[in-house]
């Protein structure tokens, strides 16, 4: 036991050193941020796949395998592949369809289980609140609660929670046995949903026999970003894939946990983008600034319209582009007004759509792109050929403190 | 051949839900308005243009919605943002059912995740953003007043 516990804390001495040496200047790309030899730091590297899913049509996302145990075991494990790897959401959701292990519901003073409805852009989930240790690579979040989606334990969902969505609650629907949600905010709610009031109404449920009603949840109940509860390597991460020419079956690439905390895990030459504690930054497109984010669960770049961009939509599928030949495309990605000040030009392919996704084998697909919603949304194949590194929500880091995002 | 069975499609929801137009949002007239700002237990503020007028419903919950209401009281179009999107069912009213139907046909098209985008004769919709930070959009693009752009429904 001494000597496992030696092995976790001495990378974190080593962390807090290296941060009283260098403080917080702000992403030197010349410094190192490296163990010492002799130290026996956690592994923080998890493979990453982009290929078609477990639902086997998936196009441009990136999935892992999540360890999940009753909190405390052992031998009630079970490893969960076709997790879709998630920047733009927070905390780990499991379809009820892929899990075996028995995992603890959460209840509240009164015993009632706890239930979540988690709204997306294009649906809501909704299940049982469960307590669960956290594996991926040598990193564990202890008892954390996470989200069982289409338990049939809870079949009905609440009016004022199928009112914000269609449910994403199986996989027909979610295109994968689970989202790991790891951008920069902790809490899945946050604040809204911890004090009584409207502003928590359609989030957390308590669910007696009786029929569900609507609750408040502590912000340490409620659903969250594993990685900000990990032992080591917990400021942030880095979602690392090679560079996509064109359309290929599959991509590997890894997940390494920590910001500047391993000699892995530095940040080189990458800029830090300022965000807003949900990870939103600015783009600006022909000198108009939209709110921005970088969404590895998205499976394409989604930004403004035919209108104003000038590419025409697709004949067969009007939620992607489909220019008759390639597009580049420019813009300035800035950091939140009122955070670094940082800003540098960004450019971007846009190609047809019908013509990428025309070989169904292939998976793994640069240059699609889609109309939005207003705001920029830089999906996965922003990734292909950058780092992009997601620091925490109020996680010190070598380069400032979170929340930011830096590629 | 596809176009023809949307809109007929259209058509027959619109006229199916039109018995509960009244109590509706979008599509519906302006106690609809009133309606939303009751349930929604939101304060209100109302700005104008020669074209048509915007209630701003700043709900309880956090959602902002603003409903966009033609001179002669139509609601042609509403926009919201939050921590989660407003209770559908009341924004969109008669055209619900129109939403719920696109959405499905989409997932079924669909090999991903993103925003939702809804074009149809009788009903556009955009809905996005992600989690904790929700946006969307919708207008019945007959009834936009003339001179109006889409784009002013934000």
């Amino acid at each position: 036991m001494k000597a496992f516990l030696s092995r976790i804390f001495s990378p974190l001495g080593l962390v807090l050193a290296s941060a009283l040496i260098f403080g917080c200047g702000g992403g030197s790309s010349s410094t190192p941020e490296s163990s010492q030899p002799g130290s026996n730091p956690v592994s923080n590297v998890q493979a990453i796949t982009v290929n078609a899913g477990p639902d086997f049509n998936y196009v441009d996302g990136a999935f892992t395998s999540v360890t999940v145990c009753a909190p405390g075991s052992t031998t009630n494990c079970q490893t969960i592949d076709g997790i879709l790897v998630d920047t733009g959401s927070f905390g780990l959701r499991i379809l009820s369809s892929a899990l075996t292990a028995s995992l603890p519901q959460q209840t509240n003073s009164s015993g009632s289980p706890i239930v979540e409805c988690a709204a997306f852009e294009s649906g809501i989930t909704w299940g049982p609140v469960v307590a669960a240790d956290v594996k991926m690579a040598g990193e564990q979040a202890s008892s954390l609660p996470i989200q069982i989606i289409g338990s049939t334990n809870f079949p009905t969902v609440p009016a004022d929670c199928s009112a914000q969505g269609l449910p994403l609650d199986d996989l027909a629907s979610l295109g994968a046995n689970g989202l790991l949600g790891i951008g920069q905010a902790i809490q899945d709610c946050g604040a809204d949903c911890a004090s009584s009031g409207p502003l928590s109404l359609g989030a957390y449920y308590a669910c007696p026999s009786s029929g569900c009603v609507d609750t408040t949840e502590g912000l340490a109940e409620q659903v969250q970003n594993p990685v900000a509860s990990f032992a080591t390597d917990n400021n942030g991460l880095i979602v690392e894939l090679p560079a996509v020419s064109g359309a290929e079956a599959t991509v590997s690439g890894s997940l390494i946990f920590g910001i500047g905390t391993q000699s892995n895990n530095g940040l080189g030459s990458a800029t830090v983008f300022g965000t807003d504690p949900l990870g939103d930054f600015t783009t600006t497109y022909k000198g108009t600034a939209y709110l921005s984010f970088l969404d590895s669960g998205s499976n394409a770049i989604f930004f403004l319209d035919t209108t104003t961009t000038g590419l025409p939509e697709c004949n067969d599928i009007n939620f992607l582009y489909c220019p008759t030949s390639p597009q580049n495309i420019s813009v300035t990605n800035n950091a939140l007004p009122g955070t670094n000040g940082a800003t540098a030009p960004f450019a971007f392919t846009v190609s047809n759509a019908d013509s990428l996704l025309s070989n169904v084998n292939n998976a793994a697909v640069n240059g699609l792109a889609g109309p939005g919603s207003g705001m920029f949304d830089f999906g996965l194949p922003f990734f292909f050929g950058h780092n992009v590194y997601v620091a925490i929500d109020g996680k010190s880091t070598s380069g400032g403190t979170g929340p930011y995002s830096a590629y | 051949m596809k176009f023809r069975m949307l809109f007929a499609l259209g058509i027959a929801i619109a006229s199916f839900a039109l018995p509960f137009a009244a109590c509706a949002s979008l599509g519906g007239d302006l106690s609809s308005v009133s309606d939303d700002q009751t349930k929604m237990q939101g304060t209100l503020r109302t700005t104008s243009n020669n074209s048509y007028n915007v209630h701003e419903i700043q709900a309880l919950s956090g959602i902002v919605v603003r409903e966009y209401v033609s001179l002669s009281g139509n609601v042609f179009g509403v926009a919201w943002q939050g921590r989660t999107h407003p209770d559908l069912r009341q924004v969109l009213g008669a055209s619900y059912d129109q939403y719920v139907q696109a959405v499905q046909a989409q997932r079924a098209q669909r090999h991903g995740h993103g925003p939702l985008l809804i074009q149809q004769p009788g009903l556009v919709l955009q809905m996005g953003g992600h989690m904790r930070s929700l946006t969307g959009r919708a207008y019945l693009p007959q009834s936009l007043p003339a001179g109006v752009r889409p784009e002013e429904i934000r």
